[in-house]
Parts: structure tokens; C-alpha cells; sequence
């Protein structure tokens, strides 16, 4: 199943600590994604998952510890934010697709504002990441003449077509009626099936059973277990990941 | 009812001073297009100045809009027609208008947009950084359009408002459409140009007026 590299990290999080004023977000997070592997990141509301993903694009800024995207650290002093971003998809909850923009103006806008392509080259690179999602048609809609589950779709497509090395999901499905769930999670396998690597955080199970490399369970900040699908669903060690899944199954 | 026609709509008189109040009409279409681009464009840019949250320019800013919200356009008007001289600086009765009722209108647009702003999801500003857009460059092209969508009504209404205060040019002898009729009052004793100054404003104004309307029921609601 899996078509991860071990020993090639395209994601590493080493010692990362988080706080909100006195509040201990985040406490001593290690976690090494490799190239091409999706991992699950799952707990309950307010573990910390949220924060931990934000961290790893900087929208949240770390309290301390590392990271590192394709080996190039993203934290510290004299880091290019805005190039390393680049390398780093970002997918919302609420999609966060721009309303005043075009399917296509969404996708264009850092491909020409940043990547400072020339509009035709920009178009044409949308218009492949819209057509990975099975948007092709919708190009020229607004954002309110989309569903939710097309919106999400152009948001991935938003940060697909930069090409990024590392896709981030935050409960890509979750705003989503649930008919229209499996057309997002169809777009997510197959990204993944070319070869992106993909932390996301989610609690579609059944799409975690087949399509995830790792599951890790986080609970008060912390990573508390991680293993395969089937060891973290089929025989928790925890009893915190075993509260947690049997009351999501419950 | 001959006194009331006689008093505002006389024949002669109206004939007389159409043609100034006409320029007069001129005067104003030109005072009212310069000072709204020129407010709303400062007003706007100082809105996108206090989004970069640096706390002695953002707290200039307020200062700047509270005050100018505050005063009597009347009154700044004066103070720079009558007081500038004395410093040394003179300006012309137009220019003097225009200057006080742009910076009056600056002040109320920049806390128009600025609200705007404030009110774009914290989303959109999250989705642009995350893509690699600088500051700069998420405000200008992802949350500043989205922001003057949101408060084109209020921002349009604003504008009718201020510009019509350049009727208040006239205590400072602007040819403006006021000017003109008030001239032509005291020389023919009689009411009928300020009946016609009454129509020009009308032709001129309530176009926007209704057009406001139409702009509010377009742009309000969810969504835009
Ligand atoms: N910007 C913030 N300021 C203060 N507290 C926050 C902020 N963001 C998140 N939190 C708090 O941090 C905790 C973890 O939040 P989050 O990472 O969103 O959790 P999760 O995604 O697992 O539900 C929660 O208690 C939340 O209330
Ligand atoms: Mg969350």
C-alpha cells in the first residue's frame, strides 16, 4: 500500500513547543514525515492538532524547536518565509477560497504574484491542477456559484499548482455535507497516489484505514501513540486512543 | 399664489441667471469628482497604512480621523481661508474647499474601509500567506477588493454627503452653484435663482442618491 520512502524526510518537527499566553499548546513534538507518506493525525477537539499543523507553514509561530521542509529549516533567522511557504500546501477547513476571484483567479494568484509566472503560463498550470481535481469546467466560477466539496477541490488545486513537496490538510471535510465528502477524499487519494506527501489531520476513518501510512493519535498536545492503521485502530496501546476511537465509533 | 411665483419661479429672473448658475453647476461637478477620487483614495491608503499595525502610525491615523469627524466642515473651512493667510500661505477660495472637504472625507473612508478590512475572515489573509503572498501583496490583492466590496454603501453615501457641503464654499465666495445663486439673489432681490441652484443640485445629486440605493441592495447581505 504504501508508497512512502522511508529515510528520505520530506517533513521534520523536531522539539516543537507552542503556547497561547500561559497555555501549553503544543509540548515537545518530534514528527518525521517521509517522502509520499500520508499521515493521519487524529485526537480529540482542542489536542493541539490544529496548532501543530499551522506550525508547520509558520501561520502559527513555533515558541521553540525545528523545522525542516525538504531538509531546508523553516524556522529560525535569515529563513525566506514566503519561498519556503512555497513548499508547503496549506488545505483549510473552511476552504478560504478568495469570493471576488475566479476558480482560476484563486489558483493564478501566487503562481503570478509570486511565482511571478506570465499570465499564460499561470493559466495554463491552473488549469492542469483544476482539471487534477475535476474542475476543468468550472474555471471561470466564482466561489459562490461552487459546492462546498468543489470549493475544497479548487483549494486543493490553490495549492497543488504550486507544486508544493508537502500538503497540509486541516479537517479538509469536515464543513461538508456528507454527500460531499467522497469526491474530496477521491482528489486526496489521488494526490497521494502521485506521490505527495500529505499530513492531514481528520477524523474520516474509513479513509484513514485505507489510504494512511501512519496514524498518530495527539491528546493534551501531545503525540501519545502512532503506528500503522491497523495497530492504532486495530490494538491501541493507549487508553487515551482507546477512549478516544471508542467514542468516536460509539 | 402670484406672490409665490412671482418670489421663486420668476420668468425674467430665472432667464437672467440660468447661465451663471449653469457655471456655477460646472464649479461644483468639478470641486465634487476631485474631492471624491482624492478622499477616497487617501482615505483608503491610510486604511491600508493602519493595517500594517505599527502602533505611533495606526494611533496618528485615529487621531487624524477622530478629529476630522469631529469638527464642522464649516469650520476648517474658514480656519484655512482666513487663518492660512496669516502663516504666510494663501490659497484660493476653490482650492480651499477642495483641500478641507478631501481631507474630511479621507478621514471617513478611511474608517469605512478600514472596517472593512477588519471584518475580511482572518481566513482569507491566512490562505494568501500560506500560498506565499507577502503582507503587502495579501492585502492588495486578496483583502483590500474584498473590503471596498463590502462598504461601497456606506462609502458611497459618504461621498453624496461630503460632496454636497460644497455648498459651504459659498461663505467663502466659491463660484459653486450656491455662490452663484446667493450673487444673483442679492443683485435681483429675488428667490428664483436659489429655486434653480435647488434644481441643479437635484440633477446633479439624486442620481447618485438613487444609484446608492441600487448599490446598497446589490452589495449588502452575504456574499456580495
Ligand atoms: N490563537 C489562539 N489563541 C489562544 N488559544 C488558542 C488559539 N488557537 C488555538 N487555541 C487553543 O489551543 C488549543 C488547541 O487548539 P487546536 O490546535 O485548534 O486544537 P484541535 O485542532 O486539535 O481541535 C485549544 O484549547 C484552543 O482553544
Ligand atoms: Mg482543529
Amino acid at each position: 500500500m504504501s508508497d512512502a520512502r522511508p529515510g528520505h524526510p520530506a517533513l521534520q518537527v523536531r522539539a516543537l513547543n507552542k503556547s497561547f499566553g500561559t497555555f501549553k499548546v503544543l509540548t515537545d513534538i518530534d514528527l518525521s514525515v517521509d517522502q509520499s507518506e500520508m499521515v493521519f493525525v487524529l485526537g480529540p477537539s482542542g489536542s493541539g492538532k490544529s496548532t501543530m499543523l499551522r506550525c508547520c507553514n509558520r501561520l502559527e509561530e513555533p515558541d521553540s524547536g525545528e523545522i525542516l521542509v525538504g531538509g531546508a529549516p523553516l524556522t529560525g533567522s535569515g529563513v525566506n518565509l514566503n519561498a519556503m511557504r512555497q513548499r508547503i500546501g496549506m488545505v483549510f477547513q473552511s476552504f478560504n477560497l478568495y469570493p471576488h476571484l475566479t476558480a482560476l483567479g484563486n489558483v493564478t494568484l501566487a503562481l503570478r504574484r509570486v511565482q511571478k509566472l506570465p499570465r499564460e503560463t499561470a493559466e495554463a498550470a491552473a488549469r492542469e491542477a483544476l482539471d487534477r481535481v475535476g474542475l476543468a469546467d468550472r474555471a471561470g466560477h466564482h466561489p459562490a456559484q461552487l459546492s462546498g466539496g468543489q470549493q475544497q477541490r479548487v483549494a486543493i488545486a490553490r495549492a497543488l499548482a504550486l507544486r508544493p513537496e508537502v500538503m497540509l490538510f486541516d479537517e479538509p471535510t469536515s464543513a461538508l455535507d456528507p454527500e460531499l465528502v467522497g469526491d474530496v477524499l477521491a482528489v486526496m487519494r489521488d494526490v497521494k497516489a502521485q506521490g505527495m506527501t500529505m499530513l492531514v489531520v481528520s477524523h474520516e476513518m474509513k479513509f484513514a484505514r485505507d489510504a494512511a501510512d501512519r496514524v498518530i493519535f495527539m491528546d493534551g498536545g501531545r503525540i501519545v501513540e502512532q503506528g500503522t492503521p491497523e495497530q492504532v485502530f486495530g490494538a491501541p496501546r493507549e487508553a487515551r486512543t482507546r477512549a478516544f476511537l471508542g467514542r468516536l465509533h460509539g | 399664489m402670484d406672490v409665490f411665483l412671482d418670489t421663486f419661479l420668476n420668468p425674467a429672473v430665472l432667464a437672467k441667471y440660468a447661465p451663471a448658475i449653469l457655471e456655477g453647476a460646472v464649479v461644483t461637478v468639478i470641486l465634487s469628482v476631485l474631492i471624491v477620487l482624492s478622499g477616497i483614495a487617501l482615505g483608503t491608503a491610510l486604511a491600508c497604512l493602519r493595517a500594517y499595525r505599527v502602533r505611533p502610525v495606526s494611533a496618528l491615523i485615529v487621531v487624524y480621523a477622530d478629529i476630522l469627524r469631529a469638527l464642522p466642515p464649516l469650520v476648517l473651512i474658514l480656519l484655512f481661508f482666513f487663518g492660512l493667510p496669516n502663516v504666510g500661505v494663501t490659497l484660493s477660495a476653490s482650492l480651499v474647499l477642495y483641500v478641507v472637504l478631501t481631507l474630511v472625507l479621507a478621514a471617513f473612508a478611511e474608517e469605512i474601509v478600514w472596517a472593512g478590512i477588519t471584518a475580511t475572515p482572518k481566513g482569507q489573509w491566512e490562505a494568501a500567506r500560506s500560498t506565499g503572498l507577502g503582507f503587502t501583496q495579501a492585502l492588495g490583492h486578496v483583502v483590500l477588493p474584498q473590503a471596498v466590496r463590502m462598504v461601497i454603501p456606506p462609502l458611497t453615501n459618504r461621498a453624496i454627503a461630503i460632496t454636497k457641503m460644497t455648498a459651504l464654499g459659498m461663505v467663502i465666495g466659491v463660484p459653486d452653484i450656491l455662490g452663484q445663486a446667493t450673487t444673483a439673489q442679492s443683485f435681483s432681490a429675488n428667490a428664483s435663482p436659489l429655486t434653480l441652484a435647488a434644481a441643479a443640485y437635484l440633477v446633479l445629486f439624486l442620481p447618485f442618491v438613487i444609484a446608492s440605493r441600487w448599490l446598497e441592495a446589490r452589495f449588502s447581505g452575504p456574499g456580495g
